[in-house]
């Protein structure tokens, strides 16, 4: 469910500089509750420096972002709090086993012992883990682990979560499976702010934003895009975009 | 609080999957414990001499039997040439040539003295140093024992004689084993807990996992005991297994209450972690943090005063020594082990290692940043 009139993530002019280098420059937008907002772009465009900066994890060079209400350069501790956030990396402990994993992030952000049972209960047999709850996460396969990642994510039911190209070398069906799981997040009310270079994965977002060379070069639902650049694929979309890229992708 | 938990929870559990870091921990300092004190000891034994005699004498014999019989020298050639000597020098086959010259016992005999010509290979210095010491002090008594021979004593001396006898206080065998186990102990206390805490966070960063820390709200204070709190629980844990080692195959009971040892070891431990933490901070790879704990380690060791004695260091040395807190823990030991110190003769090791703590450890803790 969309609630328009509820922003969650509101971007005003925000840049990042690294030296004389502009990572990402003078973006704006606002992501509503519940929406799933897709971040397009090339390597190297600015994606994953964006949203370092509204996870807390980066600080803006100027401009202003507020998430969940807090704002991006006093309050990152409180908006940590009400994120999930998943890296580009694979960042569960290996060397935990699965329900090590969801005791410890669960723990961190501060559940409950009782909390954290239950939820683990859910996601094991949500994800058909429930064989694999001892076996340590560094010996499932990739799929596996970026769906894991995901529900440890959203392990503390926050009300954004982040992902940075989740499913970065992982197979068709099991994208599809992550992608139902996204949508079932976002139908409980959470907001769902993803980047992608998978552009078939651009379709399944309410609203995608394209991202050139630091700057927001379109905005808008996939199909008014397709409209727009009068293209039958968001991948011509891209194309005709992302080819004005003057910066070299890293 | 409860943080904390779920923190230290994680990293013991990760410290105790891990067979390297287990093997690390405890074989490493087993091993060192057993082979390093047997081994490194300061002793000069086995100094090769040649001897070159062009006397061939009753007196030039017996000087020769009574340097073989010291058991600190091997005879590895009696030649009638100097450059012949000096050849076995060249090829490593003798440390100090001894010359006695051609007419030594006519020369002793009939003027009541004679001379000797020593040349000995610096090459090694401390060898060096300390045969050639050896040699003096066995040819002099050899000279005593010639002018008791040839001249009865006068019932009034009249060369008037300083005779030096000592005791080794607090070591009183000069035991190399009790002087080297506590100091070796202490560098593998040191390389525990400043590599291993360096190289966990490093390892977070590398594989990522710190950043998903990061953007959670773990206050970084929270996240830095946990690091510390295990590896300062290691720490003692070896300190207890080298000590042990200590007494079982070098039988060291220390003199002073052990106690001592660990209350010091508990501040010290602190400092060191504090400076893993602090490299850890500042580098991205676990390459790096290696090789900085490695030249820290470097200078730790051989400026701590267990191989070298830090009073015979020129003063700008002797002034870095002050900021290597392996030199007091060294210390520390070798007065409770030793001496038998009580707490308020280490008190003021104590007060600096204490602050080497907190600024280590503050100092890291502000350059730990969950933002870039």
């Amino acid at each position: 469910m969309i609630e328009l009139n509820t922003h969650m993530i509101t971007a005003d002019k925000l840049t990042k500089q690294f030296g004389d280098f502009t990572a990402v420059d003078q973006i704006s937008f606002d992501v509503s509750k519940g929406e799933i907002f897709g971040f397009l772009g090339a390597n190297g465009a600015g994606k994953t420096t964006a949203m370092r900066m509204l996870c807390g994890l980066s600080l803006p060079t100027s401009g202003k972002a507020s998430v969940n209400g807090f704002d991006v350069n006093t309050e990152t501790e409180k908006i940590k709090r009400s994120i999930g956030y998943m890296s580009q990396k694979f960042s569960l402990y290996e060397d935990l086993t699965v329900r090590e994993n969801m005791r410890f992030y669960g723990g961190i952000y501060g559940m409950t012992i009782p909390q954290i049972k239950l939820k683990t209960q859910y996601i094991l047999e949500h994800l058909h883990l429930e064989k694999e709850k001892d076996t340590l996460v560094g010996s499932l396969p990739l799929g596996w682990k970026q769906k894991l990642s995901f529900s440890v994510a959203i392990f503390h039911d926050p009300s954004i979560v982040f992902l940075d190209e989740p499913t970065g070398g992982v197979d068709p069906i099991t994208r599809r499976e992550f992608w139902e799981m996204i949508y079932e997040a976002a139908h409980k009310g959470t907001t769902i702010f993803v980047t992608t270079h998978y552009m078939d994965e651009a379709e399944y977002c309410n609203r995608v934003c394209i991202m050139v060379d630091g700057r927001i070069e379109a905005m808008d639902t996939p199909a008014n895009l397709k409209k727009q650049y009068e293209s039958a694929h968001m991948e011509d979309v891209f194309l005709k975009l992302a080819r004005k890229a003057t910066r070299i992708a890293d | 609080m409860k943080t904390l938990r779920f923190l230290l929870e994680k990293e013991f559990r990760q410290i105790f999957r891990d067979p390297a870091i287990l093997r690390m921990m405890f074989i490493m300092p087993v091993i060192q414990l057993v082979v390093l004190p047997m081994a490194a000891n300061y002793e000069v034994k086995n100094v090769k001499l040649s001897v070159v005699d062009h006397d061939h004498s009753s007196y030039s014999r017996n000087l020769v039997n009574k340097i073989k019989s010291s058991g600190y020298f091997i005879l590895t050639g009696y030649s009638s040439s100097f450059d012949a000597a000096l050849k076995q020098v060249e090829v490593d086959q003798a440390d100090i040539v001894l010359e006695i010259p051609a007419d030594f016992e006519k020369t002793i005999v009939r003027e009541n003295k004679a001379g000797l010509f020593l040349a000995v290979n610096a090459i090694n210095g401390v060898k060096a140093g300390i045969g050639s010491q050896y040699l003096n002090t066995i040819i002099r008594d050899y000279n005593q024992e010639i002018r008791l021979q040839w001249i009865q004593m006068p019932r009034f001396n009249n060369e008037p004689r300083i005779q030096t006898t000592s005791s080794n206080w607090f070591n009183v065998h000069m035991n190399y084993q009790k002087f080297m186990v506590p100091g070796i102990l202490v560098i593998l206390l040191t390389m525990v807990g400043a590599f291993l805490t360096s190289l966990n966070i490093v390892k977070e960063k590398e594989i990522g996992t710190i950043e998903q820390i990061n953007v959670t709200p773990v206050r970084k204070v929270h996240f830095i005991l946990g690091k510390l709190i295990p590896f300062w629980i290691m720490g003692q844990i070896i300190l207890t297994i080298g000590l042990t080692i200590g007494r079982l195959v070098y039988g060291i009971i220390p003199e002073g209450n052990i106690g001592l040892i660990y209350l010091f070891s508990s501040v010290y431990l602190l400092a060191v972690l504090g400076l893993g933490l602090l490299v850890s901070t500042f580098v991205q790879t676990q390459q790096q943090a290696m090789l900085i704990s490695f030249f820290f380690m470097m200078i730790f060791i051989l400026m701590g005063g267990l191989y070298t004695s830090i009073d015979s260091m020129p003063a700008w040395a002797q002034m870095i020594t002050r900021f290597n807190p392996v030199s007091y823990f060294i210390d520390v030991m070798r007065m409770v082990v030793l001496k038998g110190s009580r707490l308020k003769d280490i008190l003021p090791h104590m007060g600096i290692m204490a602050i080497f703590a907190l600024v280590l450890n503050s100092w890291a803790v502000f350059s730990y940043k969950k933002r870039s």
